[in-house]
């Protein structure tokens, strides 16, 4: 099949950018959308052209790495699916494609389709994580944990940290990942001690780091390769509240 | 002289070791430690390179007690290390169940599993550790399948009749080394550790023969920097990508394994690499990489191909009658659920005589129709209903419908870096953690043992070994111009120049992939004399066009993806060699080293205990000239080696 592109172009973080077309006669609809991307970029290093730089790892959507907009949307249209396992028969032969890097604030382009997530990892230092030194746990059955609340945490810790729902918010905010990671640690009994202080931390740092204000726009959860539920973000303002207005959360 | 023609130097010992009984070795070594006193601990550096299940878990507990540590990963965050992409668990010897199962029921299936070429000590201490991970896991937040009644749930794995898999999904990896990365940033966040994410390590640095810092290269910028510390843990991860297409993340490499290995390291094993039978095929030239079907599928479907050659009928119009269900037929004991090394020799057997299926005619059906009349579409759905749709979302087939297609790929490798009971290398001051290491999985690794290996020698064991190593050897300060320094600077940047300035007529991936079809084809599940020699004489050609006629754009001082490819790539292009004159050396049969010459009657695996009971640790000695082999015999005083049996 025939595929024409137009990927955004932008040499390092200063560049202006531009979009650039280009044409890939020879793709197949087997090829993963990475793949094309990779037939072109073979072909522009043989035409002595720079090739397109873009973050892949895995390959197999759950590394969280691959991170481009197509057709305006994060990882593609189609849903639950990360753009690395998007493949090129959901693309009629002979489509335009347009390909762009993950846009907002928080999130600024390195290279062409690259983009820097520190943020993220900052977000994390600021609190996500139970304190558990290694070597100190306690024999795995002391506590046990029902089955719902597991359940639930791990719908919330499935998320990838690969940021589509960021470039998904018009606001750019990264509530869908906070609430996740909120979720995750909070339907845990060892989560507790540490709840009201983590939230407080975390969603600090988030603001701090750039990321917009949530305003329920619901197109972070749409986005969300891994269909992280909308409700983790009510999850986090649930216990954002109680650990300020309703003062749960002890200053040491 | 050829390379081939290698030479056999002195033994290698592992001494750190204790003797006697093997229940307290781990015990005992502890205690034989010396500590470094907390109060020095902040004075130490320590650079662990790897972010995975070892490395993150190593510099997370390392932070704790106390060390300065520096890490580094070439993703851009340490969350992204290939261990997040293992699907089906982690096994441990709690006994919950009640069924039978011990530290040594663990030990033992482990030793045997790897068909006796591992080390016993290492086994016995993996096997008792697996309770403490379990433990560790559990206290940092790690979402494992739960009872109704909140207690963890187990599930069994190939190869062994307990039940002692902890799991999370079919997520298991992900969740363990976010549980791993996340101790990490609250140690970044202490201040402990520093993290460079996007470096990549591209030279060892030894100051008079210890290991003293790295060379690494800012993936973002190209500037090239030294880090230098008291000692270096690799957790790199293992060489799979040496085929191109594997089960590994694009990124995976040998090349800090590699560049340490040149640097003394002695690389043990290279040619024990694991074939998982359950991937999805090849659909054509485009392929970058392969995808894994979790083991978990081959309870419940049927592995089949047709019986009669170039027969093009669809699946459903092939009666029952007219297939070979051939793992039922061969091993009717074990049946579909034969280990994995088993299970894809089986399938390749078949393909070789033109009866596989698929457009390539390399691939096998793993058919549900049984399991989905007897249990019922929502039975089956409700077990696998995500691995489906993954397989529809790669395919376009619908696996309720169509039988999959499955073939085997390139999954794991247990040869890695030598190291002793301690995890240090023949370097001293450089400790090799995870699959980076050659130590725990002999020829074959049993399912769900390589996330208990990377987290048991990231949490438990190198934290308390290094301190050993610490505490006994005066370290003076490295000045960052001593020449030793200076020279490994320079060989990078004089490697990088030189790679950018060929500017020849292929890219980088053809190179790759060439190599890649080399090794699959030569040193894949089957090998073979003839064969082995046939590829010993492709690699050095291939790798002489590399030097002559790669072609990477751009230059050295931004991000150049095809620069980070073509270091990588040239790397593979040695070790390939290397491992393929392992599997040359070693006319034996073993787990997934799987020598033509070397069956039994009936086309199983055939071992010589007499002359391969050894780990072959071979000494680099210039490239394309022949290594010498050091060899480590392996003493099985427990478990005593018998020939596998599945039928």
């Amino acid at each position: 099949m025939k595929v024409n592109l137009r990927v955004w172009r932008q040499k390092d973080a200063v560049d202006k950018g531009r979009m650039v077309s280009y044409v890939v006669e020879d793709a197949s609809e087997d090829m993963s959308f990475l793949e094309l991307l990779d037939v072109l970029n073979e072909k522009l290093i043989l035409s002595g052209e720079e090739p397109v730089a873009f973050d892949h790892d895995c390959r197999e959507g759950i590394c969280g790495t691959c991170s481009m907009v197509v057709d305006g949307h994060p990882h593609g249209p189609e849903k639950a699916t990360t753009v690395c396992q998007l493949h090129m028969r959901k693309f009629a032969d002979g489509s335009t494609i347009t390909v762009e890097p993950f846009r907002a604030g928080a999130f600024p382009v390195i290279k062409d389709l690259v983009v820097d997530r520190g943020a993220f990892d900052k977000i994390i230092q600021a609190g996500g994580y139970i304190s558990a030194n290694t070597g100190s746990a306690p024999e795995a059955h002391s506590t046990p944990v029902p089955k719902a609340n597991a359940d639930r945490s791990f719908a919330a810790a499935n998320c990838i940290g690969c940021g589509a729902c960021v470039a998904a918010c018009p606001n750019g905010s990264a509530s869908l990942f906070l609430g996740a990671k909120l979720t995750h640690l909070g339907e845990m009994p060892q989560g507790q001690p540490e709840r009201w202080e983590r939230v407080v931390n975390m969603v600090e740092t988030h603001d701090d780091a750039g990321f917009g204000g949530c305003t329920n726009t619901g197109a972070c959860a749409t986005a969300c390769p891994k269909e992280i539920p909308l409700d983790v973000i009510s999850q986090l303002n649930h216990d954002y509240l109680k650990a300020t207005v309703g003062g749960r959360r002890k200053k040491a | 002289m050829s390379y081939s023609d290698f030479s056999v130097g002195a033994p290698v010992v592992d001494k750190a070791a204790p003797d006697g009984p093997i229940e307290t070795r781990w015990e005992r070594r502890k205690f034989g430690v010396k500590l470094v006193n907390p109060a020095n601990k902040r004075k130490v550096k320590i650079i662990v390179v790897g972010t995975g299940l070892a490395g993150g878990a190593a510099a997370a507990t390392l932070g704790e007690a106390g060390y300065q540590v520096t890490s580094f990963c070439y993703q851009d965050s340490p969350r992204r290390a290939h261990s997040i992409a293992a699907q089906g668990g982690i096994n441990a010897a709690k006994n919950y169940r009640n069924d039978g199962d011990s530290v040594y029921r663990l030990f033992y299936d482990t030793v045997k599993g790897g068909d006796f070429r591992a080390r016993e000590s290492n086994v016995h201490r993996l096997a008792e550790i697996s309770r403490q991970i379990i433990d560790q896991c559990v206290a940092q937040g790690v979402p494992f399948a739960r009872e109704y009644g909140g207690l963890l749930d187990t599930r069994s794995f190939g190869g062994v009749q307990v039940s002692r898999t902890f799991y999370a999904r079919g997520q298991t990896g992900q969740q363990l080394l976010l549980g791993a990365y996340q101790a990490l940033e609250r140690q970044v966040n202490a201040g402990t550790v520093t993290m460079y994410p996007r470096h990549e390590m591209l030279e060892l640095v030894v100051v008079e023969g210890r290991a003293r810092g790295v060379v690494v290269r800012d993936m973002v910028t190209g500037e090239i920097e030294t880090h230098l510390a008291d000692a270096v843990v690799l957790a790199t991860g293992g060489y799979g990508n040496v085929f191109y297409l594997s089960t590994n993340a694009k990124g995976c490499n040998v090349t800090a394994a590699w560049r340490a290995h040149r640097k003394g390291a002695l690389f043990a094993n290279p040619c024990f690499t694991q074939i998982h039978p359950t991937c999805i095929p090849v659909s054509g030239d485009h392929q970058s990489k392969l995808t894994l079907m979790s083991e978990s599928l081959r309870n419940d479907g049927r592995v089949w191909v047709p019986k009669q050659i170039g027969d093009t009928r669809s699946p459903k119009e092939i009666p029952h009658e007219e297939r070979d269900y051939f793992l039922e037929r061969k091993y009717p004991s074990f049946g579909n659920l034969v280990p994995r090394d088993i299970a894809s020799r089986a399938a390749k057997e078949v393909c070789d005589e033109k009866r596989g299926v698929g457009p390539s005619g390399l691939g096998v059906y793993l058919d549900f129709d049984d399991a989905i009349q007897r249990l019922g579409r929502k039975a089956v759905e409700a077990k696998y209903g995500n691995l489906f749709e993954m397989y529809e979302r790669i395919t376009g087939e619908n696996p309720y419908e169509v039988p999959m297609r499955i073939f085997p790929a390139v999954h794991y490798t247990m040869g890695g870096l030598w190291v002793d009971y301690d995890l240090q290398s023949t370097i001293p001051g450089l400790y090799v953690a995870g699959e980076a290491n050659f130590s725990d999985h002999g020829a074959n690794r049993l399912g769900a043992s390589a996330l208990m290996q990377g987290l048991s020698d990231g949490y438990f064991v190198l934290p308390v070994t290094i301190g050993d190593y610490l505490a006994s050897n005066k370290l003076p300060e490295v000045a960052p111009d001593a020449p030793e320094v200076v020279e490994a600077e320079k060989a990078v940047q004089d490697r990088i120049e030189t790679l950018l300035s060929i500017n020849g007529t292929r890219t980088v991936d053809s190179f790759h992939r060439e190599l890649g079809h080399i090794m699959w084809d030569y040193c894949g599940m089957e090998r073979t004399e003839d064969g082995l020699r046939k590829a010993l004489e492709l690699i050095p050609e291939l790798r002489r066009e590399f030097w002559n006629n790669v072609k990477i754009p751009g230059t050295g001082a931004e991000l150049n993806q095809s620069l980070e490819k073509a270091g990588r790539v040239a790397d593979f292009l040695e070790l390939g060699e290397l491992m393929c004159l392992d599997a040359l050396h070693r006319r034996e049969s073993c787990g997934g080293h799987f020598r033509g010459e070397s069956q039994t009657e009936d086309g199983e695996a055939q071992r010589d205990d007499e002359n391969f009971s050894y780990a072959a640790a071979w000494e680099y000695t210039g490239r394309g000239s022949a290594p010498v082999l050091h060899k480590e015999e392996l003493l099985f005083e427990y478990v005593h080696p018998t020939q596998r049996s599945y039928k």
